[in-house]
């Protein structure tokens, strides 16, 4: 007797766990969710794209500051990496948050191949999570519209 | 915030350039009840603050900004605006949250923030209200204590004299609190010199410097004569204290309290800091009528003198906003209420004071009192001003000094009649013994309103607020007797041991500085409750 929205809920839940497991997401995610409330029910999807948004901005100048070959700014580089640290640690993007680690440190010491990794990493890692972001929101809307509730799922 | 200090409403000013924070934060920090205003740029945030000087609590601003450094900011914020600051950064290094502290952050927070600690941030701007009223309590030499004094103490001692308060507060609190203004000042973040301490002496030939700056306008001299009281003319006159206080520059303070080793720069700061306790003052457009204002007082068995002076209508005028500041006007507006036979009303909304006013100086009256703006309803008008000067006058002859100052009660015309007034006044002399500065102390301005009313526009209304008398439940509010130091912290005392000291208006008369001892309470209407805890802080602390 599973009806569809059960499947659906349930879907959802493992989901969202999978995605706290595997260190793409952590508590402040949560937190996110709770602000979300019928005044802003859209909190939490609006507050991402912002992130989203933020991010290409970031690593576009990133990558315009390393591609001065021979001339690059690792300072420049060093406030954008503090920048998407910051941004990520608002949406809770763990791994792109981890990895601003890393690159400041490449920053600090100057190292370009090392600037150039974590840069590429950061790309591949806010891209990943935009997706699986993005599939976690289409669940929301088809238990919405098989007229279930999103459940509240508790990491 | 209309009652009281509640953290609800708090007007918060949140600067970050990230925008995801911007957004994250505004929602949190309505979550929380407050008042949110976002800012993405730290220059953009400098201006909303100096365009609307009074219009924010609390600034939150992120330490990493493109356009400015947060700690720059932070310093503007500080210097100009005196308002509680707080960091954030997703970096905690020591070394910046130690900088953030250095340049005066009141906190540090740590990103990702957390509701927890927004949920507390009012504390900040809470503090730093009792560390003003504590700033200038210290000019006092921490007055709280200074009310079981009373039967030395000699307030009024005038203008620049050294008041004999029976100084016995111990060496050791007195060190103390030397101390405690010593660490605790952090607002003078960029101008770390050997920190002056203003004793009650030094204040009060501020005050008094101030208010010569100010009386030597002709305008205001009439009123003084009219007044003669110096509490409640500072409170009266609030607004021409605070225009004293607007002509007034340092240097020509400086020179006019002829104290050798003060500098320019001591002045220049005690004077902002003075003008911010003023314009706190005005804070706060609710004006806390105080039910049962009358329970700070015990009714005097001189109920009749009450009584006597609703007899005379001709001699008790108030001086009423909203019309003409007609002095005749003044007069003749018989405050008496027929039903006013000394009789309190449960709860005095209003307190009308009556006095007899020597009326003749009219047209300093007219000018200050700025009738024009005549204050809306009854409800938001302060409450009687000069009670207790009427009271003063009624049952105590010895307090004829007062009685003459009457002062320009701006009482509006719908001001509630007479017997409230003479309700606080009885209240006010009940003891005996007790002096006029008592009424004065009791002259509440507790509320926020009060406070708030006082306008440097020299608005009716804010004259009106200065007076206002707001009898908290359980404790009596300040007084605004610049000599009386924050005795008013304790109420309950004062009332039980004071007496009512001989306030020697023609001292003075141009000292409408008495508003500087505004109790805290007044800063931000509490509640009684919340007044007892800051009393109790304050108490504390000195």
């Amino acid at each position: 007797m599973d009806t569809l929205v059960a499947q659906l809920q349930r879907q959802f839940r493992d989901y969202t766990i999978s995605l706290y497991h595997q260190g793409f997401l952590d508590d402040q995610f949560t937190e996110l969710k709770k602000l979300q409330d019928e005044c802003s029910p859209d909190f939490v999807a609006e507050v991402v794209s912002l992130f989203f948004e933020d991010c290409e901005k970031l690593i576009g100048n990133m990558a315009r500051a390393l591609d001065q070959t021979g001339n690059v700014d690792f300072s420049l580089v060093g406030s954008s990496v503090h920048q998407l640290k910051g941004s990520s640690s608002s949406v809770g993007a763990k791994r792109v948050k981890g990895l601003c680690v890393t690159f400041k440190e490449c920053c600090d010491s100057q190292s370009f191949e090392g600037c150039v990794r974590c840069l590429q990493q950061v790309d591949i890692e806010y891209k990943s999570l935009k997706a699986k972001l993005q599939d976690l929101f289409n669940l929301e809307q088809q238990i919405v519209q098989a007229g279930g509730r999103i459940p509240q799922v508790d990491i | 915030m209309d009652k009281g200090f509640s953290p609800v409403g708090l007007r918060v000013l949140v600067v970050d350039d990230d925008p995801t924070w911007l957004k994250i934060l505004e929602k949190m920090l309505k979550k929380c009840s407050y008042e949110v205003t976002t800012c993405g740029l730290a220059r953009e945030a400098l201006r909303l603050l100096r365009e609307r000087k009074d219009g924010y609590d609390i600034v939150i601003s992120d330490v990493n900004m493109p356009d400015m450094d947060g700690f720059k900011l932070l310093e503007h914020v500080g210097l100009e605006l005196d308002l509680p600051v707080i960091m954030m950064s997703v970096d905690g290094e020591t070394k910046r949250v130690m900088k953030g502290v250095q340049h005066g952050a009141c906190d540090y927070l740590l990103k990702p923030i957390r509701m927890k600690e927004l949920k507390i941030i009012w504390q900040h701007v809470l503090r730093k209200k009792l560390q003003e009223v504590r700033d200038i309590e210290g000019c006092y030499e921490g007055g709280a204590d200074w009310f079981t004094r009373n039967d030395e103490a000699h307030l009024l001692g005038g203008g620049g004299e050294d008041v004999s308060f029976g100084r016995k507060r111990k060496e050791f609190d007195f060190e103390k609190k030397l101390l405690l203004q010593d660490e605790s000042d952090p607002s003078s973040s960029s101008s770390k010199k050997a920190r002056v301490v203003w004793s009650f002496e030094l204040h009060q030939k501020f005050v008094n410097a101030v208010n010569q700056i100010g009386c030597d306008h002709s305008k205001y001299v009439g009123t003084l004569q009219f007044l003669s009281i110096s509490l409640p003319l500072s409170c009266l006159l609030h607004g021409s204290g605070v225009l004293c206080l607007a002509e007034a520059g340092p240097k020509k303070i400086l020179d006019l309290m002829n104290v050798p080793w003060l500098t320019r720069e001591n002045v220049a700061s005690h004077l902002q800091k003075y003008r911010l306790y003023l314009s706190r003052l005005e804070k706060g457009k609710e004006l806390k009528c105080y039910s049962g204002g009358v329970k700070n007082m015990d009714l005097p068995p001189k109920g009749s003198e009450f009584s006597s002076v609703h007899q005379s209508p001709g001699k008790n005028s108030y001086a009423f906003s909203g019309g003409s500041s007609d002095p005749k006007q003044l007069a003749s507006s018989s405050v008496s209420d027929p039903s006013s036979d000394v009789h309190m009303p449960p709860k005095a909304k209003k307190t009308r004071v009556e006095f007899d006013p020597p009326i003749s100086s009219s047209c300093a009256f007219d000018s200050l009192l700025s009738w024009s703006d005549v204050p809306d309803p009854l409800e938001s008008k302060p409450q009687i001003l000069y009670g207790s000067s009427f009271l003063q006058q009624q049952p105590l002859p010895s307090q004829s000094p007062y009685v003459a100052n009457s002062a320009p009660t701006l009482m509006e015309q719908e001001m509630k009649p007479s017997y409230e007034t003479s309700v606080n006044a009885d209240e006010f002399l009940m003891p005996q013994d007790k002096n006029s500065t008592v009424i004065l102390q009791d002259l509440d301005l507790s509320a926020p309103s009060a406070i708030s009313s006082i306008n440097v526009t020299n608005d009716t209304e804010s004259i009106l607020r200065s007076l206002s008398w707001e009898l908290p439940e359980s404790h009596h509010s300040g007084f605004i007797d610049t000599d009386l130091d924050f005795s008013w912290l304790q109420n309950e005392h004062f009332l039980a041991n004071t007496g009512v000291q001989n306030f020697q208006l023609q001292d003075y008369s141009c000292s409408p500085s008495l508003l500087s001892e505004l109790p805290p309470h007044l800063w931000f209407g509490n509640e009684p409750d919340e007044y007892t805890l800051m009393v109790d802080h304050g108490l504390f602390i000195s």
